[in-house]
């Protein structure tokens, strides 16, 4: 139920790589393929990022247990943009409104391959960075205020925790005779009743929590940090590969003539 | 900036001294503490005793300095005392009288103290361990290479040091959690720990595991340390003081007797015992199984069927709190059954029979009791309600609407708030009832015989967490099932909620209902007798336990 959000048995070699490093690459490759729709620069992207797989400690199969949702959302986008994109070129199929032509299909495979391009660098990113890692690079690197950064880091922890919480409160709630049965009307005032149950304990072990962390002289002030962030040589060459990979979309797709600004 | 000591294990024991203290909590008509008059040199180990509501863990609270609302620290903390002190408007809080750590007050004196609180859940900051018991130390702005040094060495001294510095903080046991959180606190090297019942919440072997602990570092730092904790003998032998505080009241002092243990519990026995607390070698007198008594068959409402009548079995039961995965493209979207915490379970419940659940932690027990209640779908195996408990409303208690289960088989959950569906103790009590259309008339005795006809009006969130337990109970049996099921009914409750919730679940007993409860505590199994169910560690790959899973005893 709760989600491990530590890195133990992954020692890929992003995994070393700075968090602000691989967040500017990512970026960079994001920026790239929002400006334009066009399948080129989207594969060559996402070629370059499927070759990267090892060196963030992922395999095919793990990506799929963990991205599966992107990846259908940007299967589905794609199928319902060739279906209903206005046709151009040879009718391949045609079933009244819903037809497939050479035109639509290049749009919706361009859709689908810029969805995946898009997000499986998320999906990379998240795979091999640790989230305390995470808020050290953003609290010590890119200075933003330790006390939100920290509290944020904290907060997460608890989120885990309340999805047991959720099961739990409503198992006990169904032991006092409310049901998840009946009509939408009553399925939706159960499952209201449970957010407020869930609230008030989500409350009562954020200020828990906070008590914790204030009696260990968490607040505004300075403080050290056990664990520095720094940057390496392999933050020069990850950035580095975020701007290639960007490049090499962008370059390949204006050889190939395909690059196509959104707003044109 | 705050002072730390850098020379390992080095500690200047803290001074406490109170003249008149006390404190309001914003929002609250009368003062939690009131006119407390109170010296503890360095070094003393100090037990603190009392009857809930006599402020105990408020002291705490402002010894750790984290009282009062936290916008008012900062800028505010020099400024703030005389500004409520001239408002004095009930929604502030409010504070008399001084309290000082080493003659300055506790704000002022960042990390001086360091403080466990009960809930396990909530003494973790990060994820990481290493880095759970460096926070406290970055914090007082400690340079990074003395961290880590005092970071091995506290979970040296917590018993924790076996375990690699990335190891996962959500994969520790309660206990370990506890040392981990009295390792966050060393690693500041505070010359004052504080202790909110840091054990209430562990099984015996986790008590132990905190108790040793906390004595290990006391003799290695020499810290002063103040503990709340209503079990008298966990602690008795580690204090050399023991400070009984009653409830604030503008006339009396708020320390009620003070001394060496031996002095104060020979001395104030009686009065100790009054006010639930668990003195060593004291078992609340409870009433005897069997004993005849009037009117409790009505006041519980039960339906009294013939004793040892089945209502209820467990065959081959495993269980698992998860739900069945779908397995992915290649496994073609079946369900795949989750590994089960614990399996090959048999049980039998009969109407007027106990049946108590033990085993260590993690072992599964609540999961087995929550399966039986029909609360969770069994992952192998089946729970099957015989015709006398169905009563027409099928085999699988699992499969059974919400208003069949609550007439048939209660359940009682560890945490009463979990189980609070309105803002009234009333409403609270006629919820069964109404949505049963029968039964009402029951709810006045029920409210009688659990003494809580005084709170009616009140929201069930601000009771005491014995008068929590009470209502928990009684709701659950306005809608008189056959079968209860109780989740560690006695953890954290004190000596006479203990004691009246045995008494009354005797007699639910002897009027035929059949009880199940989850418990570590052999006193109250005791009591309630019948057949006790041990579950062994979950040791599915343990090669030295070939079988698994059950062990039937008597």
């Amino acid at each position: 139920m709760r989600q491990e959000l530590t890195l133990r048995g992954n020692d890929a070699v992003l995994t070393r790589a700075n968090p602000l490093a691989k967040f500017a690459a990512v970026m960079l490759i994001t920026m790239v393929l929002a400006l334009s729709i066009d399948w080129v620069s989207a594969s060559v992207a996402l070629a370059f990022e499927l070759a990267l797989l090892p060196l963030a400690g992922l395999t095919v199969g793990l990506l799929w247990h963990r991205g599966w949702p992107l990846i259908l959302a940007a299967a589905l986008g794609g199928w319902s943009t060739t279906i209903l994109a206005p046709d151009s070129g040879a009718i391949l199929f045609d079933a009244r409104i819903w037809s497939i032509s050479e035109g639509s299909l290049e749009l919706g495979l361009g859709f689908m391959l810029r969805g995946l391009a898009i997000a499986l660098p998320a999906v990379l990113l998240m795979s091999c960075t640790d989230p305390t890692d995470l808020a050290d690079a953003l609290a010590q690197k890119a200075k933003l205020p330790h006390r939100f950064v920290l509290g944020t880091l904290a907060a997460m922890r608890l989120v885990g925790l309340m999805a047991e919480e959720w099961q739990t409160i409503g198992m006990a709630r169904r032991a006092r005779g409310v049901g998840s049965h009946g009509n939408p009307l009553q399925r939706m005032r159960a499952t209201l009743g449970q957010s407020f149950g869930l609230l008030v304990q989500a409350v009562r072990r954020a200020s828990r929590l906070a008590v914790t962390m204030e009696a260990r002289g968490f607040g505004g002030g300075p403080r050290t940090w056990a664990r520095t962030s720094v940057f390496s040589g392999l933050d020069v060459w990850v950035f580095l590969g975020g701007l290639l990979i960007a490049g090499a979309a962008v370059a390949a797709a204006l050889a190939a003539g395909t690059w196509n600004m959104v707003w044109n | 900036m705050p002072a730390f000591n850098t020379s390992a294990g080095s500690v200047r024991p803290a001074a406490i001294t109170a003249r008149g203290w006390g404190w309001r909590h914003a929002g609250r008509p009368r003062p939690a503490v009131s006119g407390l008059d109170l010296d503890i040199r360095p070094g003393e180990r100090v037990l603190l005793l009392g009857p809930s509501g006599a402020g105990k863990s408020t002291l705490l609270h402002a010894l750790a300095g984290v009282l009062g609302d936290s916008s008012a620290d900062g800028a505010d903390a020099a400024g703030g005392g005389a500004d409520r002190a001239a408002g004095g408007s009930p929604e502030d809080s409010d504070q008399t009288g001084s309290l000082l750590i080493d003659g300055a007050p506790p704000r002022a004196r960042r990390g001086r103290a360091g403080l466990v609180q009960q809930d396990p859940e909530t003494q973790v900051v990060l994820s990481r361990l290493g880095d759970d018991v460096a926070f406290g130390a970055e914090n007082l702005s400690v340079p990074p290479a003395e961290i880590w040094s005092r970071v091995a060495e506290a979970l040296d001294d917590v018993g924790l040091g076996q375990l690699p510095l990335d190891h996962p903080t959500s994969a520790l046991s309660g206990g370990q959690k506890q040392r981990l959180a009295l390792a966050g606190i060393l690693a500041m090297r505070p010359g004052l720990i504080l202790l909110d019942e840091p054990t209430a919440n562990l099984d015996p072997a986790g008590v132990l595991e905190v108790r040793d602990a906390v004595g290990r570092c006391l003799e290695k730092t020499g810290a002063t340390l103040v503990v709340v904790e209503h079990r008298v003998a966990v602690w008795k032998d580690l204090v050399d003081r023991i400070v009984v505080l009653q409830p604030g009241s503008a006339t009396d002092s708020a320390v009620l007797v003070d001394g060496p243990p031996d002095q104060v519990l020979a001395q104030a026995r009686d009065m100790l015992t009054a006010a639930g607390v668990w003195v060593p070698g004291y078992v609340p007198v409870t009433r005897a199984r069997g004993a005849r008594s009037a009117g409790p068959a009505s006041a519980a409402g039960t339906v009294a069927g013939p004793a040892g009548q089945l209502l209820l079995a467990a065959e081959d039961l495993a269980v698992s709190r998860e739900r069945p995965r779908r397995a992915g493209l290649r496994g073609g979207f079946r369900p795949v059954p989750p590994e089960p915490v614990q399996s090959g379970i048999t049980a039998r419940v009969r109407a007027g029979e106990a049946l108590t659940i033990t085993g260590p932690n993690g072992s599964g027990k609540s999961t087995f009791a929550l399966t039986l209640a029909g609360l969770l779908a069994p992952v192998s195996g089946k729970v099957s309600a015989t015709l006398d408990l169905s009563a027409g409303a099928g085999i699988d208690p699992y499969r059974w609407k919400a208003q069949q289960l609550i007439a048939r088989i209660g359940t009682v959950f560890q945490e009463p708030e979990h189980q609070f569906v309105t803002g009234r103790v009333l409403d609270e009590l006629m919820f069964g009832p109404r949505h049963l259309g029968r039964g009402e008339e029951r709810v006045d005795e029920l409210l009688e015989r659990l003494r809580l006809t005084e709170l009616v009006d009140a929201n069930p969130y601000t009771l005491s967490g014995g008068e929590k337990r009470r209502l928990s109970v009684a709701t659950v049996l306005a809608a008189h099932p056959r079968v209860l099921v109780l989740d560690e009914p006695t953890f954290g409750q004190d000596a006479n909620t203990w004691a009246e919730l045995a008494s009354f679940l005797s007699e639910l007993l002897d009027d035929g209902t059949a009880v199940v409860s989850v418990t570590h505590d052999a006193e109250f199994s005791e009591v309630l007798g019948g057949t006790e169910l041990s579950f062994r560690a979950p040791g599915h790959r343990d090669r030295e336990q070939p079988e698994p899973g059950k062990v039937t005893a008597p």
